[in-house]
């Protein structure tokens, strides 16, 4: 046998005192962590599978499982940190591209907490969002310049097709074969009953969820995948994928084993083969061709939706930013090199990009300097964890957030990063039959609906204590936050002041 | 009648609710101590499994309980339309096991037949149905 | 209206209790020429073996005919039916009216004529209390036991007394035991297993003659006793409705709504024949179940509801000394078997429909098996490998368990 040059990442710790043999951990790791040894009558694990899933350790009954990072150690160097190691051991092996899922895992400084928010005393009063009017509802889309009124009081000025949030939170673009049937439900139902939208991603809209139209976008991606007249007119906005934070400059790669029977159908391509998205759009090679495909899906859908163009943070971010705007989108979604996915090749997603917060700010920043704020509205997503970041986005200029990972913490990931390897034992990256009933859409949804009803009461409580009660006065102020820890230079793009200041 | 139903849909067969069911009945305050202990505790769930579906069965206290009508020791009796067992009458003949559509009669190493009685003598909802991390049983009522 | 019951056994509680369902208020009259409480017969085996105290044989408990409010009169026999009349006459003399009647009469042990029989002190038959408390009276250590009748009441009888003493022989005329629920294996089966505790089995032959404690069998052997329990096989107590010009065959015939050729007269329970719709035949089928719903849906239907019987089939779960077996419905037809160490199983197929079943040892939910032979489920709308495997609700395909296991409003 060759020479094993792994120590397993995670060793299972079961108290054999506490364990009941109940077998739960067998039955529920799709990765055969865990064994009953008959001979013995115990369980057995092997450390070398499990992931860290916690699916075990979240379904014992008798809290007899948990799951602890190896503290076998190889050689100390600050160079060369023991994963760094493994990774090369893992390529000498196999001659391959490392793969991950979920977003950028790597110590790169996270803006979100180095930025704090103000808040009123004496002079301005905070206000209690318990027992005052208090608006998170917002518009995303064009708006007009100028509003003119006829005689009778009516707009006369042209006005633009919005998408209307009811909180300024919409679930980012999944697709149906990166999630599963159940995940995308749980999606739909809670934008639904939130009245938010979620977000097809590139896979198609699965027959089932045709009803939840009105509160789904409709994503138009490099592959084209599923992409016909019904659907782009079953949803409430069309999204254009130029890029994503977690992969920026290449495709997208969905193995031909997730491709079942519904999958297939979902995307219009054969059953079992490789979906393969470009990693350019075959016709955009500049903002005149982006230009084209924008109005071709506004004829098409008989310019009663805004298109919104997706891009992922890069270098010159606002001056793309700036081309789309005048390219005639009404919405850029831009995501930040923290953003999540299904799988992505690991030096892409831990090297590509820029974070988030410093896009925003810069995007925000060159549309008003240029003048074309208006024309078009900013979602941002790339990692935004809480109510404290979305309030902290708003403020930098964003009109909404993308949330994604959260979405799937809702539906019980643990961010074990395994999504590519569609062993998901939480049922929700994975097309496996039995692993997808374990997220039950009714439990879902509720999950869903409860995170973002809780975010909203916090996003209200700390507009209230800034004394501001409309979402829409948040926007773009960014005397409400202060940095702390950052250089002049961070400073100056994210154009705030320092704590203290 | 609140009555617990099971949608095979969202079961797991992760058995949770046969040691949940167990542990209610068993009378410990502590559930490592109800498995780990000297005597063994007996489900009154069956799960059955097959290749993509599994469910688990349980009593469901018919209106018309066929168990009860044959039962020989008269242990068998509906209270509240819940059908319970008097471990005292019941002498293990197994009439019921004979008599039961469902297969809901459970035996064991022990003298006496067991059934569900929907937790009566709990508070709140049944533990199969507390214990199920899939609300794949469900404590409702039903046309 | 004004209800009288013959019997105090299972058919007459199920029919109070069915009575009760529709008419609270109206008067019930039992009459039994036993003097208890209502107890259940078929647990005076466990009585005597100790397993059951004297107050937990009663089948309802102590305050059932106040709860019911029930008129009980027991120890009295009931010897006439005067229909036109509509009474009762006791054997004092005395008459009760009645507005329905249900005759709930039950069965007695069938004593054949035997020489010598007479010679013998301590004789008895094991069907009612009286019987196993006389039973008990004599049971000795040093008791030998001889047991005429290797059915179920016979050994049931032998598992009785095993706790006092193992000096017990079987005699039959039949070549193997139970011959009424089993097959051959089967049979073969359980006597092992019951001569393993050292129950010793004569078969194949009859006593010839008696002695006060001899019994010499016609194969020539002279078999020891102190104590002789004959348990051959019931007779149905029909002789008070064929008098009074019921119709009566083996047993008194009964309609779908348990009424007789009267229709004022119900009959329920063991001295009745029932359709029994494994074979389409009318026959008695003496068991508690059958007594329980037969007298329950009688009750029903005399206080103005309607209710069927229905879907009776012969059916028995009974156990000795630990070995379990249940049994229903019929043996002819296509057999599949499966035997292993711990488990016999033999299902009957005929005309596309589970007919019947033995199981031994392992008998758990078999009563997914009675549920099919009894709602006559087309073997074809089952999932036939797993129906022969083993009793689950799994062989029934998706919509079905839906519909039985109620989740209907339900999943996709």
């Amino acid at each position: 046998m060759a020479i094993n040059y792994f120590y397993p990442d995670y060793e299972v710790i079961r108290n054999e005192k506490k364990c009941i043999k109940c077998k739960a951990c067998v039955r529920q790791c799709a990765n055969e962590v865990h064994a009953y040894d008959e001979e013995l009558d115990c369980l057995v694990s092997d450390d070398a599978s499990c992931v860290d899933c916690q699916r075990c350790v979240s379904l014992c009954p008798t809290r007899a499982l948990k799951i602890v990072e190896t503290d076998n150690t190889f050689k100390k160097n600050a160079n060369w940190p023991q994963a760094m190691i493994t990774d090369a051991y893992r390529q000498a092996g196999t001659g391959g591209v490392l793969l991950s899922s979920m977003g950028n895992p790597q110590p790169y400084p996270v803006y979100w907490d180095k930025m704090l928010i103000n808040a009123s005393q004496v002079t301005n009063p905070s206000i209690d969002p318990l027992r005052e009017p208090m608006e998170t509802q917002t518009f995303l889309g064009k708006k007009p310049r100028t509003i003119k009124f006829d005689s009778e009081g009516n707009i006369v000025s042209e006005t633009y097709p919005n998408l209307k949030l009811s909180i300024p939170i919409m679930f980012s673009a999944m697709s149906y074969g990166s999630i599963s049937k159940n995940a995308h439900e749980s999606l739909a139902r809670a934008a639904t009953e939130l009245g938010i939208y979620y977000n097809t991603g590139e896979g198609g809209l699965h027959q089932d969820f045709y009803q939840y139209g009105a509160n789904t976008i409709v994503q138009v991606a490099s592959g084209r995948f599923g992409v016909h007249k019904k659907y782009l007119e079953a949803g409430a906005a069309i999204e254009i994928k130029m890029g994503q934070g977690a992969k920026p400059g290449i495709g997208g790669h969905l193995p031909g084993t997730k491709v079942g029977e519904d999958v297939s159908r979902t995307r219009m391509i054969p059953r079992g083969t490789d979906a393969i998205s470009p990693a350019p759009h075959h016709d955009i090679y500049s903002i005149e061709d982006l230009r084209q495909l924008i109005f071709s899906l506004k004829e098409a859908t008989d310019y009663k939706k805004p298109v919104i163009v997706k891009i992922a943070a890069v270098h010159n971010v606002a001056a793309i930013a700036s081309g789309i705007a005048r390219s005639g989108a009404d919405i850029i979604a831009i995501d930040g090199y923290r953003g999540g996915t299904g799988a992505a090749p690991t030096r892409i997603r831990d090297n590509v990009g820029i974070p988030i917060e410093l896009a925003l700010a810069s995007v925000d920043q060159r549309l008003r300097d240029e003048g074309i704020r208006n024309d078009v509205s900013v979602v941002v997503g790339g990692s935004v964890r809480n109510a404290g970041d979305i309030v902290k986005a708003i403020a930098l200029g964003a009109d909404a957030v993308y949330i994604g990972t959260a979405a799937l913490l809702a539906l019980g990931c643990h961010l074990c990063r395994s999504c590519h390897g569609a062993k998901c034992n939480w049922g929700i990256a994975t097309q496996r039959p039995d692993l997808v009933k374990r997220l039950n859409p009714e439990i879902g949804y509720k999950r869903l609906v409860n995170l973002l009803h809780a975010w909203d009461h916090e996003v209200k409580e700390m507009m209230g204590g800034m004394g501001i009660n409309s979402i829409e006065s948040l926007r773009g102020n960014r005397l409400m936050l202060r940095g702390i820890g950052l250089t002049e230079k961070e400073l100056d793009i994210l154009g705030i002041s320092h704590a203290g200041e | 009648m609140k009555r617990v139903y099971v949608n095979e849909d969202w079961c797991l067969g992760c058995h949770l609710c046969e040691y949940y069911c167990s542990f209610a009945n068993s009378g410990k305050s502590d559930m490592v101590k109800a498995f780990n202990g000297d005597k063994k505790t007996t489900p009154r769930i069956v799960i059955e499994e097959g290749d993509d579906i599994n469910f688990a069965v349980q009593c469901r206290h018919c209106e018309e309980p066929l168990c009860a009508k044959g039962c020989i020791a008269g242990a068998l009796t509906v209270t509240n339309g819940i059908v319970t067992i008097d471990s005292s009458r019941c002498v293990g003949c197994y009439t019921c096991v004979l008599s039961c559509p469902y297969g809901c009669i459970v035996t064991d190493h022990e003298k006496v037949v067991k059934k569900c009685d929907l937790c009566a003598s709990k508070s709140g909802e049944p533990a199969c149905v507390k214990g199920c991390p899939n609300a794949a049983i469900v404590f409702e009522e039903r046309g | 209206m004004n209800y009288l019951i013959i019997g105090n056994s299972s058919a007459a509680i199920g029919c109070v209790e069915g009575i009760r369902k529709i008419d609270t208020t109206g008067q019930i009259t039992i009459l039994s020429d036993e003097p208890y409480h209502t107890y259940s017969r078929p647990l005076i085996s466990y009585w005597l073996e100790g397993k059951v105290a004297d107050e937990k044989i009663y089948y309802r408990p102590e305050d059932f005919y106040t709860k019911n409010n029930c008129n009980v009169i027991l120890g009295k026999k009931a010897v006439k039916i005067d229909k036109s009349a509509r009474e009762v006459i006791l054997e004092d003399g005395s008459a009760i009216s009645y507005d329905k009647l249900l005759i709930a009469a039950g069965s007695r042990p069938f004593v054949p004529p035997m020489d010598g029989l007479q010679l013998v002190t301590q004789k008895y038959t094991f069907m009612k209390y009286d019987d196993a408390k006389a039973v008990k009276e004599v049971l000795k250590p040093e008791s030998k036991v001889l047991i005429i009748g290797a059915g179920l009441i016979g050994l049931k009888a032998a598992e009785g007394v095993y706790k006092v003493t193992k000096n017990i022989t079987v005699v039959d005329l039949a070549d193997r035991i139970l011959p009424s629920i089993l097959d051959s294996e089967g049979s073969s089966i359980v006597q092992k297993h019951l001569e393993t505790k050292g129950v010793r089995f004569t078969l194949n032959d009859r006593v010839k003659s008696f002695t006060e404690n001899t019994a010499v069998l016609e194969g020539g052997s002279v078999l020891d006793f102190d104590i002789l329990i004959i348990a051959v096989g019931v007779r149905p107590n029909t002789e008070i409705a064929g008098e009074c010009g019921i119709e009566v065959s083996r047993g008194i015939i009964i309609d779908d709504t348990c009424r007789t050729s009267d229709e004022n007269i119900y009959a329920a329970g063991d001295c009745t024949e029932s359709l029994d719709i494994t074979t389409g035949t009318q026959k008695i089928l003496a068991l508690l179940p059958n007594a329980y719903i037969q007298g329950e849906a009688a009750g029903i239907n005399m206080a103005g509801g309607s209710k069927n019987y229905g879907n009776a089939i012969p059916m028995n779960a009974i156990g000795f000394f630990g070995l379990h077996m249940i049994t229903a419905g019929t043996y002819e037809g296509e057999t599949h078997v499966i035997k292993t160490d711990d488990e016999y199983k033999k299902l009957i197929f005929k005309d596309g429909l589970l007919k019947g079943y033995i199981m031994i040892g392992e008998v758990s939910r078999a009563g997914i098996y009675t549920s099919i032979i009894r709602e006559q489920i087309p073997a074809s709308s089952v999932d036939m490998e797993m129906l022969v495997s083993r009793p689950q609700m799994m062989m029934f395909g998706k919509s079905r368990r839906l519909e039985k296991l109620g989740g209907v409003n339900v999943g996709n």
